[in-house]
């Protein structure tokens, strides 16, 4: 029996209001220090949370805004999210449907044996062109999965695809946004058709009919195809239809449909039928069997529902159009010429990209970043790795800086005491500077080290560390 | 461990005007600075055996020196310590003459910090050691959490709001920039008052613009020889009476032990110097003293950490007027880093050069004259906290 044995999601904390570019609603978007990569994390961290990783041995990742064109962002989040050196890694993307072959393909090496656990993540922060009907649609978010064989809560019981040849939502390799063809176009020749005929063939298939499902996930370009097409193939838009969450969240691309299973499954019984459908080229239609299982993967996080809750809106485009980089910042007061190396970064990874300090095994003490001779008793090589992933900690205390040019100001630098041991100096991220006071709780979170990063763009790098964020509830 | 107590002699000091000296070069502000002090000295350049040269980033090796001066061959070592560097120039020097190698060297330290937007004092340019990935924190915040845990350390001591506590920090401020205006060197000549303070832009919470030093232009320098050669040149030259220096292991950052309402490396430089001097009561014996006001809050906690006040209790002194320029003990007679200005390497020696002449009882206006010092303490701090340097140098006349 192979399917989901754990699920967990990242929806980001800032949400635009969508009011504020002609829409309705809000949308989850991306902080400025987050991208693809860093949400994939944080989705796993959800997905993981008290569960053992030394038994994971492949991560496949899905998404159509991978940073970069050679150079793997599964490599990234594998190492982020602590995960053993023989994890098999890979990346699908090009396609909106880069989330559910991921899952697919997960399914199938557990099905095939190559695997036993496979971490199944999919994340996207796609960019519409200012003003357009996209930018109003498009959200952002991260999904994962365990998928295995043992301890299954739902199983996937089949799966369809066809493939459609047609240019109706693209992005070159050189573009910043998505680019359209008329929508009528798009939806009745793409989204529309291929959809019909994933479902419809897997229903015949596996001999189900609309009324078998509890729910129906239809990845939505917006707020209005998805419910056509749930009409059309006879499903109960009111009892059966997943919310799309377009005016709450937004279109989170590739990992849209993923990420509608999520919060199907935060409400599923033992028995459900669940439907899923993606789109993008073509489509991939699954039916999902949940078990009795279920109920034991509840309250463990904040969840789909609990982040989209938990979260601060933003009403300046302006402040959107710099995050995203659309705008350039002002530059009078940018750092000096520094060099960057990928030698010294790569020796660096442990601390920078696993959050590994040391713990001496002489004394006991936790020191980061790793040290060589023990900060507390000067042992000499006697550390053995140390993980800060997961641990909570107090600030002991901490600045607010306004002049560093960076995209957002203030830059909280704080020193974190963690439970269990270990102060880290670093940075802070979400900061509200009506709350950050000392003795506040944080816990740590992967995010893109912008401060140095145009000096390392210029080598076409980016760079990841972990930051200091406020608990989120 | 020996000491340095009279084992050597400054006869001759100079310092530049500080600045944003735009049309200063290293060549301009390093022949300023050292025929000063060879002319006050009354040797001639030729009497130079050997040079210490100090920039953070403004000239590696001794060549800028060597070319600017046109010395013949002599050894010279460029020097760098961060805010540390000029202090540790000086130390360099006196450490040449006290070993017996030169009876004659000079210490010398330059920087043009507004050739590069005043940044190096912003951001360290060069990983320490660490991959730039590392984290890299700019020294306002760096100093900064000091401040914040010293506010929250003694918030119930003194029932004090933040306020109260940015009150003492403005007094500092106020000092500082009142004595720079009578030091004619002096980058900033500005009059502020308490409310200006307050009121000024937050630049880096806990701080206000007024809270940070000037990043500046500048040299100094120095003639160190022997006590014995000293006599013959001048009856008032300045013995050096301890020199410490103190650098931190990470401690700081990596220990949650670690309070952040000190600075061990001040601790520890202190402790060295004082016992190499033979002081016992430091808020008794120090007459004068130039501390490392990179911000205000580092002027009171290392008010502390070199004993002039008990812990805790440095803002009760600051409150009294202690520290003020006619008060018992005064700090920074010349503005300090606040308002004479802070380039990294030649501070040291610039705080060296208004103890120097404090001393001999030669202040360029007679307005900042402290009467008859007997003892002059000069402190720099700089670097990351966990991993600062910390350096202290005494100074006094001959008996």
């Amino acid at each position: 029996m192979v399917g989901i044995t754990s699920y967990g999601a990242y929806v980001p904390l800032f949400r635009l209001d969508k009011g504020v570019i002609g829409g309705r609603g809000e949308k989850a978007i991306a902080n400025f220090d987050e991208d693809s990569t860093t949400m994939a994390v944080e989705a796993i961290n959800d997905c993981l949370k008290g569960k053992d990783r030394e038994t994971i041995d492949a991560l496949y990742f899905g998404t159509t805004t991978s940073l970069y064109k050679e150079h793997l962002g599964a490599t990234t989040i594998a190492m982020a999210s602590d995960l053993k050196e023989n994890v098999y890694t890979a990346e699908f993307g090009n396609s909106l449907r880069a989330g559910t072959a991921a899952f697919k393909a997960g399914i199938d090496a557990v099905k095939a044996g190559s695997a036993r656990k496979v971490i199944v993540t999919a994340a996207d922060c796609r960019i519409g062109p200012p003003g357009s009907a996209l930018e109003r649609t498009f959200g952002d978010g991260a999904v994962a999965f365990v998928i295995g064989d043992t301890d299954v809560v739902v199983t996937v019981e089949g799966s369809y695809s066809v493939y459609n040849e047609i240019i109706d939502v693209w992005r070159t390799n050189d573009d910043s946004f998505v680019r359209t063809w008329e929508d009528r176009f798009a939806a009745e020749q793409g989204y529309l058709p291929s959809m019909r005929q994933a479902v419809s063939g897997l229903m015949e298939k596996f001999d189900y009919k609309p009324a078998d499902f509890t729910k129906a996930i239809f990845y939505s370009p917006d707020g209005r195809r998805g419910i056509e097409l749930a009409r059309g193939l006879g499903f109960d838009i009111k009892t059966q239809l997943q919310d799309p969450l377009i005016d709450v969240m937004g279109n989170t691309g590739a990992a849209s449909a993923l990420m509608l299973l999520a919060s199907a499954l935060e409400e599923a019984k033992p028995a459900d039928l669940i439907l899923l459908a993606s789109y993008g080229n073509g489509a991939d239609a699954f039916a999902c069997k949940v078990n009795e299982n279920i109920d034991k993967l509840r309250g463990q996080g904040l969840g789909m529902k609990g982040q989209l809750a938990s979260k601060r809106v933003i009403t300046d485009y302006l402040k959107y159009l710099r995050w995203r980089g659309i705008v350039p910042l002002d530059k009078t007061a940018a750092p000096p010429v520094v060099a960057y190396s990928s030698v010294a970064a790569k020796r660096e990874y442990d601390r920078n990209i696993s959050l590994h300090g040391s713990r001496c095994k002489a004394c006991g003490y936790v020191q980061y970043p790793p040290q060589r001779v023990c900060t507390h008793c000067r042992a000499k090589d006697k550390m053995e790795p140390y993980s800060f992933v997961g641990k909570r900690g107090k600030i002991f205390t901490y600045t607010l800086d306004y002049i560093t040019p960076r995209v957002e100001v203030p830059i909280a630098t704080v020193e974190v005491d963690f439970e269990g041991g270990g102060r880290i100096q670093g940075y802070m991220t979400e900061v509200d500077v009506d709350k950050i006071t000392v003795g506040l709780p944080v816990e740590m979170t992967f995010r893109r080290y912008t401060l140095w990063e145009e000096i390392a763009l210029r080598e076409g790098v980016y760079l990841y560390f972990w930051e200091a964020k406020p608990l989120r509830v | 461990m020996g000491s340095m107590k009279d084992k050597v002699a400054i006869v001759g000091m100079g310092c530049t005007k500080f600045g944003e000296l735009w049309d200063k070069s290293i060549e301009d502000l390093v022949v300023d600075s050292c025929y000063e002090a060879i002319e006050d000295a009354g040797i001639e350049p030729k009497d130079i055996q050997s040079a210490w040269y100090g920039s953070r980033e403004s000239g590696l090796t001794g060549a800028h020196l060597a070319r600017a001066l046109k010395t013949d061959y002599i050894p010279i070592t460029r020097v760098e310590n961060f805010c540390c560097g000029g202090q540790d120039v000086l130390r360099n020097t006196c450490y040449g003459v006290a070993s017996g190698a030169y009876e004659i060297a000079l210490a010398c330290g330059v920087e043009k910090t507004k050739d590069h937007r005043g940044f190096f004092g912003l951001f360290i340019q060069e990983p320490l050691d660490r991959g730039l990935t590392e984290w890299d924190i700019p020294p306002a915040s760096q100093f900064g959490q000091y401040a914040t845990r010293y506010f929250h350390r003694y918030r119930d001591y003194y029932k004090w709001d933040f306020e109260g506590f940015k009150r003492v920090l403005a007094i500092i401020n106020v000092k500082n920039h009142d004595n720079g205006l009578l030091t004619p060197k002096a980058h900033l000549h500005r009059k502020i008052t308490i409310d200006d303070v307050l009121k000024a832009r937050i630049i880096s919470w806990p701080f206000t613009l007024y809270d940070a030093c000037g990043m500046s232009d500048g040299g100094a320098a120095a003639i160190v020889t022997t006590p014995e050669i000293a006599k013959t040149l001048r009856k008032d030259y300045v013995l050096v009476k301890a020199q410490a220096l103190a650098v931190g292991s990470g401690q700081s950052t990596m220990q949650s032990e670690f309070d952040f309402v000190h600075i061990p490396e001040n601790v520890a430089a202190a402790k060295a110097a004082y016992k190499d001097a033979g002081i016992t009561n430091p808020r008794q014996e120090i007459s004068i003293a130039e501390l490392h006001d990179c911000f205000s809050s580092t002027e009171l906690i290392t008010i502390e950490d070199l004993e002039f006040s008990p812990r805790g209790k440095a803002p009760e002194d600051i409150k009294a007027g202690r520290f003020l320029l006619k008060g018992e003990q005064p700090i920074n007679t010349d503005g300090g880093l606040k308002c004479f200005g802070h380039p990294l390497s030649a501070s040291g020696l610039r705080m060296a050069y208004e103890i120097y002449k404090q001393l001999q009882g030669k202040v360029d206006n007679p307005e900042r004259q402290v009467e008859n010092p007997k003892l002059g303490l000069i402190h720099n701090v700089g670097g990351n906290v966990g991993i600062h340097v910390s350096a202290v140098t005494i100074f006094g006349l001959p008996e």
